[in-house]
């Protein structure tokens, strides 16, 4: 019997999450005056937690590394966010999206959670269009939308390639109207470094204040860690500079379960990396496979001459092309899924086929959809006669209208025209999903602590579907914890509040400044900067895309000398207790090099081939599937959940087996 | 893709804390490619001055690509540079040519202190934000079907144009009177253009614009200069949209 137990509500899939919210305990609006609710993070996930806790009445302290709440990562998001409406008529529906979502994430996600985030799916676009998020429209009046990858219909709601601004920028206004009233204290510029447990308990944190370095202490009667994802352990990805691991990282070692550390998300279409000074990556939103064909030329001869800049790849003909995707996904062509044409590209680069000087860059080209959209608009015109100069100039308005930003951010990145000539793509990094192990309401399996959005494990099993990140943190946040969170606080109304000044607070504020001391004092000579480089390094080649047993082997030994030489050899200039950028990083990069660790021993074990995980030891040998990932549902069913024991490389594994019940396990094929 | 590679002298604004007298200062810096970004240029300057022993310069980051709102800087006397429609973090070395000398400051205004050498503290972009900037309208499963709002695509349009907004505070930096108006009316007019913001509009206006007025920001004498400097292209229309909606609301709030 594992000691992990998900509270998966009995009954049938479609009741659980109604009789759950229908039996669960709750707590008078009197009593909720009374309660601290600590929410690190205010990202989708954290800032809508943020604003419906202190709505429901509850005092909240909502904290955020950036100087503002407006600019946690979730900004970045481009394409969309997905929802069951059916505004399409399109066979959309709740199963649907749950089972796309289940599929997609290679049957490695637990059912219930995936279900009742596709049942609120719907009520998060009647929300944000309720705060006036102002997602396209049709002529109409009515929200438009369109299709992502891994799925047949069309239900991502959008707002150009700026969705997850305009998203968080809702849920930090909700956030700005309890912060007007006093409801929500909101902590800038503080960063998390330690949980504090007390009997047991989640009871606050320890926070560094990033402008005058000193070491606070905030106690509440449940923390909500909404602190994202770690897929900066690479170094270069789509995150921003300050994502991190840290808080997640801080809470396993107080007894939080890290659950599959290894599955990554690796997203096909990023802008190319350019030279070693790369900071990071940059995203090209999935939404422009709607839209833009992939292909490398067939011929080596052809891969020479476009490298060499002797052609262009416009003078390229059809025949002379590899619409790879197309070729061997007829099904989805374009739209499979992230993991999917990840791999594929990765496959043709390999083989030498990588149109940019590296070697390690496709096409994505938008000619053909600059002239469909083109011809379409001359007959809305009633231009029947149109020249082809000017269909391709009315089809470039189209094309400017739905991605005009995202075009322009290439272009200014890569002094390309995207209008003219294909984009040159290459996968990077770009979500974890993995990350703390949470049951059905949320928590950890600390009592009282809660992760959400990114920063837990439970929706996108082994790989995520586009648009559908947003949708989770959302939901988390708006419609999951503020019900789930009231279940275990309904018991916490006589505790009264709950003090700072207790043994288990000096052990965790004295345990954040000897880290503090021990790391300004080794004053050796390498910079933060060049350890996270070397480690990215190590993660990249030796647990990115395709993994084997011996490099992971190699990938644990060489991460244990770099955090070794990290201890001994890392220089930070300046002092503790002031603005000190560099001593921010050190100390999410001493917690990356621990969990790269563990991720590297994640992935070794799980020897199958799974989403965004890919052991070339797991291939379908033979068959319409012969050399596509190998799923092995007899030995790796199950959550890999891991217990801190004192070294990333001594953790315990827990499993918790994944149960289907609603939907057949099958080979995933987009054939 | 060229190799050329670029030598140029920085002269930065190095400045230790809130409390302490700034001044500019002179560094070289070398070996520096036309494909790297503005920051990626002050990577490998802090790097060097990491490795030569010396204090790196300070200066706010985060998404590296235009859309976080946390980088700033004003560049040759420009917020975010030389380029139009970009943020510091979408500025390329090819805008310089070798031998340049680049001066580098933080975003100046009574309202936006320094906090250290380049880094300065918009919280007051915040406080207006907190006065009015939301529609006040509870988490709620049972808010109406989001069709049942239907909204002229045009109003839709020009609502999300001014939602862009990323609060930089480019706009402030660019005014020669360090004044807010723009950034504050692009958050008025995305509600003042939809049904769902119209229901509050007087309210929001008067007390945005009266938190602006308390945090210390300048007046606005139309000179257009917050506009040009945007790098999300926010239309000076939003301003007067605003001014629109202040009058009403001033003549007609009871």
């Amino acid at each position: 019997m594992s000691v992990l137990d998900a509270k998966v509500p009995e009954g049938p899939i479609k009741d659980k999450w109604t009789n759950h919210k229908n039996k669960i305990n709750l707590v008078n609006p009197a009593n909720k005056r009374l309660i601290d609710v600590i929410v690190v993070g205010t990202g989708l996930a954290g800032g809508s937690a943020a604003a419906s806790l202190a709505e429901l009445g509850y005092k909240v302290k909502a904290f955020a590394f950036q100087d503002s709440p407006r600019r946690a990562h979730s900004i970045a998001a481009q394409g969309g966010i997905n929802a069951a409406k059916n505004y399409q008529n399109d066979g959309d529906s709740i199963y649907r999206l749950f089972y796309d979502t289940v599929k997609g994430g290679d049957y490695r996600g637990r059912e219930s959670n995936v279900y009742r985030l596709a049942e609120v799916s719907a009520n998060i676009i009647d929300q944000c269009v309720a705060q006036g998020v102002p997602f396209a429209r049709e002529y109409g009046g009515l929200l438009d939308n369109r299709s992502f990858g891994g799925v047949l219909v069309s239900r991502t709601f959008y707002a150009k390639g700026q969705t997850g601004q305009q998203l968080l920028l809702g849920a930090y206004s909700a956030m700005n109207r309890q912060i007007g009233k006093g409801k929500i204290e909101m902590y800038n510029r503080h960063e998390m470094l330690d949980l504090v447990v007390v009997n047991g308990k989640a009871r606050g944190i320890i926070v560094r204040n990033l402008i005058t370095g000193a070491i606070e202490r905030h106690a509440a009667h449940a923390v909500v860690l909404a602190t994202g994802g770690y897929g900066n352990v690479f170094f270069l990805s789509t995150n921003a500079m300050g994502s991190n691991v840290t808080a997640a990282w801080r809470a396993h070692r107080r007894g939080a379960y890290f659950a599959n550390p290894c599955y990554t998300q690796i997203h096909p279409t990023c802008i190319p990396r350019s030279g070693d000074y790369q900071s990071k990556l940059t995203l090209m939103s999935e939404s422009l496979r709607n839209d833009g064909r992939i292909w490398v030329p067939k011929n080596k001869e052809d891969v020479e001459k476009i490298r060499s800049g002797q052609i262009k790849p416009r003078d390229l003909s059809e025949e002379d092309r590899d619409y790879y995707l197309e070729r061997r996904y007829p099904a989805f062509g374009n739209l499979v899924p992230r993991d999917v044409a990840s791999r594929a590209a990765k496959e043709r680069c390999d083989a030498g086929y990588g149109v940019n000087q590296t070697g390690e860059a496709v096409f994505l080209d938008f000619s053909s959809a600059i002239e469909r959209y083109g011809k379409e608009q001359a007959n809305v015109l009633g231009e029947k006669d149109a020249s082809h100069d000017r269909i391709i100039a009315l089809g470039k308005e189209v094309i400017a209208n739905k991605y005009g930003n995202l075009f322009q951010m290439y272009e200014k990145i890569t002094a390309d025209n995207p209008y003219e000539t294909p984009m040159k793509i290459y996968p990077a990094v770009h979500y974890t999903m993995g990350g703390l192990w949470v049951d059905y309401n949320l928590m950890t399996t600390v009592p009282g602590c809660y992760a959400a959005g990114e920063a837990n494990f439970s929706d996108h099993g082994a790989n995520r579907l586009g648009a559908s990140a947003l949708m989770q943190g959302l939901a988390d946040g708006y419609f999951v914890l503020p019900y789930t969170i009231g279940d275990y606080l309904a018991d916490e109304i006589r505790t009264g509040a709950i003090s700072t000044e207790t043994p288990e607070f000096d052990e965790a504020e004295k345990a954040v400044k000897d880290r503090i001391n021990e790391l300004m004092s080794i004053k050796g000579s390498q910079s933060v900067d060049s350890f996270h480089k070397r480690l990215g390094k190590v993660m990249w080649d030796k647990c990115g895309m395709s993994r084997n047993a011996n490099g992971l082997e190699e990938a644990i030994k060489e991460i244990r000398q770099i955090r070794e030489e990290f201890w001994k050899d890392l220089r930070i200039p300046g002092k503790a207790n002031e603005f000190n950028p560099e001593l921010e990083k050190a100390m999410r990069v001493a917690d990356f090099l621990e969990l790269g660790e563990l991720f590297a021993k994640d992935a070794l074990h799980r020897n199958e081939s799974c989403g965004g995980h890919f052991r070339e030891e797991s291939v379908e040998e033979s068959g319409e599937q012969q050399g596509e990932a190998k799923r092995d549902d007899e030995n790796f069913k199950y959550v890999a959940a891991w217990e801190w024991t004192g070294d990333p490389g001594e953790a315990n594994l827990h499993k918790e087996d994944l149960v289907f019940e609603n939907i057949e396990l099958k080979q995933r094929s987009y054939k | 893709m060229s190799d050329k590679l670029m030598k140029l002298t920085l002269k930065i604004w190095r400045q230790k804390d809130a409390d302490s007298p700034g001044k500019m200062e002179s560094y070289q810096v070398e070996g520096i490619s036309e494909h790297m970004s503005f920051l990626e240029m002050l990577d490998v300057f802090n790097e060097q001055q990491i490795n030569q022993g010396n204090e790196p310069v300070a200066f706010d980051h985060d998404c590296r690509e235009g859309i976080c709102g946390m980088c700033s800087l004003q560049i040759n006397g420009e917020p975010h540079g030389p380029d139009r429609g970009v943020t510091t973090c979408q500025l390329h070395m090819r805008m310089f040519n070798d031998g340049d000398t680049i001066t580098i400051e933080p975003f100046r205004a009574k309202a936006f202190p320094v906090i250290k050498d380049l880094v300065v503290d918009r919280t007051s972009f915040d406080r207006i934000q907190h006065a009015g900037g939301f529609i006040s309208v509870n988490t709620s499963g049972n808010t109406q079907d989001a069709n049942n709002i239907p909204v002229e695509k045009e109003n839709a349009d020009k609502a999300f144009d001014a939602a862009t907004c990323i609060g930089c505070g480019a706009c402030v930096a660019a005014c020669k009177n360090a004044s807010a108006m723009l950034f504050v009316s692009a958050k008025v007019s995305q509600f003042a253009l939809l049904p769902q913001g119209k229901i509050e509009a007087k309210d929001r206006v008067l007390n945005m614009v009266h938190q602006m007025d308390e945090e210390g920001f300048g007046n606005c004498s139309n000179t257009g200069a917050c506009e040009v400097e945007c790098p999300k292209g926010i239309s000076l229309e939003n301003i007067a949209r605003m001014n629109r909606e202040y009058l009403k609301a001033s003549l007609t709030k009871e």
